[in-house]
């Protein structure tokens, strides 16, 4: 539910869409979520990629909040992806220096270059966590707490504890074993996801859920331990 | 050479956000400054006023958690609505400084406000 693309400067340029659905494909992911920082321009790429190949692309983002908390922001349509970037674009300031930060590379399905986003994608937005989480879900998303055990831009590193009436779907845990070090955590589901950077380490984490069919909607089922559905990590 | 809130927020001309009916009586011991709210969390210590970038209402709960005198929030931004609801109820000043960070520390220091005893 967490794969960075080349549109990430963070990430690296071999990260193309092609290559992280074959990866995928070899590690025997079914479901992939991409979540570039601030940005979901790569999306559409995935999942011309992915179509025929038994995967199913969550589209999504890692949308940095102004209290620099990373949030996963997970779509069932590309209506809701795309008018949550146009907020989160417009709440993004300053222009991305590749030198410093890297390349921010958007790629169509053949891994023809389209651009190169300028934005300061690395930056932070100033959407405050709160509105973040109402945004997702006015757009019927879903709003995951990124690494919640890592202490930069971890939820609990940045505000100290998850606040008690932040409506977030589920925790995003870097390491799965320490679920149960983690504080406060009210009893919201886990996930735990590669947060890959470099082809080698998509699927190096997954999680497993018990669905009828790949997408949001389901998800939020699992969360909940709705009808037999469930998510384990 | 302690100060009162009220010396402070007079000298550093700090715009009060948050229970200004406090500040005489908020005796500052010290300092300090951090915007990862689980240092802050860590670190920070009873007294001591806390000089932060961040806004959100958590601000309140560590403050109050860690009994500083005050927050000082930074860079001139402007503390969230839940946030000054909150810091009514806990009884948390919280005053806004156009300066960033780095500058108020240099401010609070030459006023006297260190974390060393009788300095």
């Amino acid at each position: 539910m967490h794969i960075h693309s080349c549109l990430s400067p963070c990430a690296e340029l071999e990260m193309s869409p092609r290559n992280i659905v074959s990866e995928a494909k070899r590690k025997g992911l079914q479901m992939i979520g991409i979540c570039d920082h601030n940005s979901a321009e790569n999306v559409p790429a995935f999942e011309k990629n992915a179509a025929g190949e038994g995967i199913t692309v969550i589209g999504g983002m890692e949308v940095t909040t102004r209290e620099e908390v990373h949030i996963l922001a997970l779509f069932g349509n590309h209506e809701n992806l795309f008018s949550l970037q146009k907020i989160v674009h417009e709440s993004l300031h300053g222009t991305n220096d590749e030198k410093l930060y890297g390349e921010q590379v958007i790629v169509d399905e053949e891994e023809n270059v389209l651009g190169f986003s300028d934005k300061l994608l690395i930056g932070a937005t100033d959407i405050t966590i709160e509105r973040l989480v109402d945004l997702i879900h006015e757009r019927d998303g879903l709003a995951i707490a990124s690494h919640v055990d890592r202490e930069g831009f971890g939820i609990i590193g940045q505000l100290g504890f998850i606040p008690e009436d932040l409506p977030l779907d589920a925790l995003e845990l870097a390491d799965p074993t320490k679920r149960d070090s983690i504080p406060q955590a009210r009893c919201l589901p886990f996930i735990t996801s590669s947060d890959a950077h470099k082809l080698e380490d998509v699927g190096k984490r997954s999680t497993k859920f018990w669905m009828e069919t790949a997408d949001t909607a389901e998800m939020r089922r699992c969360f909940s331990g709705m009808e037999g559905r469930r998510v384990r990590i | 050479m302690t100060k009162t809130l009220k010396e402070i927020a007079g000298a550093l001309q700090l715009t009060v956000s948050a229970r200004e009916d406090l500040l005489p009586s908020r005796t500052v011991t010290g300092g300090y400054v951090g915007d990862l709210l689980s240092d802050v969390l860590a670190h920070a210590r009873k007294g001591q006023v806390w000089v932060t970038l961040q806004t959100h209402a958590n601000i309140v709960a560590v403050a109050s958690t860690k009994e500083v005198c005050g927050i000082i929030v930074v860079n001139g931004r402007t503390p969230e609505a839940a946030t000054l609801q909150k810091a009514e109820q806990e009884q948390i000043p919280i005053l806004v400084s156009p300066l960033s960070s780095y500058e108020v520390v240099a401010r609070l220091w030459e006023l006297g406000v260190t974390n060393r005893e009788g300095v």
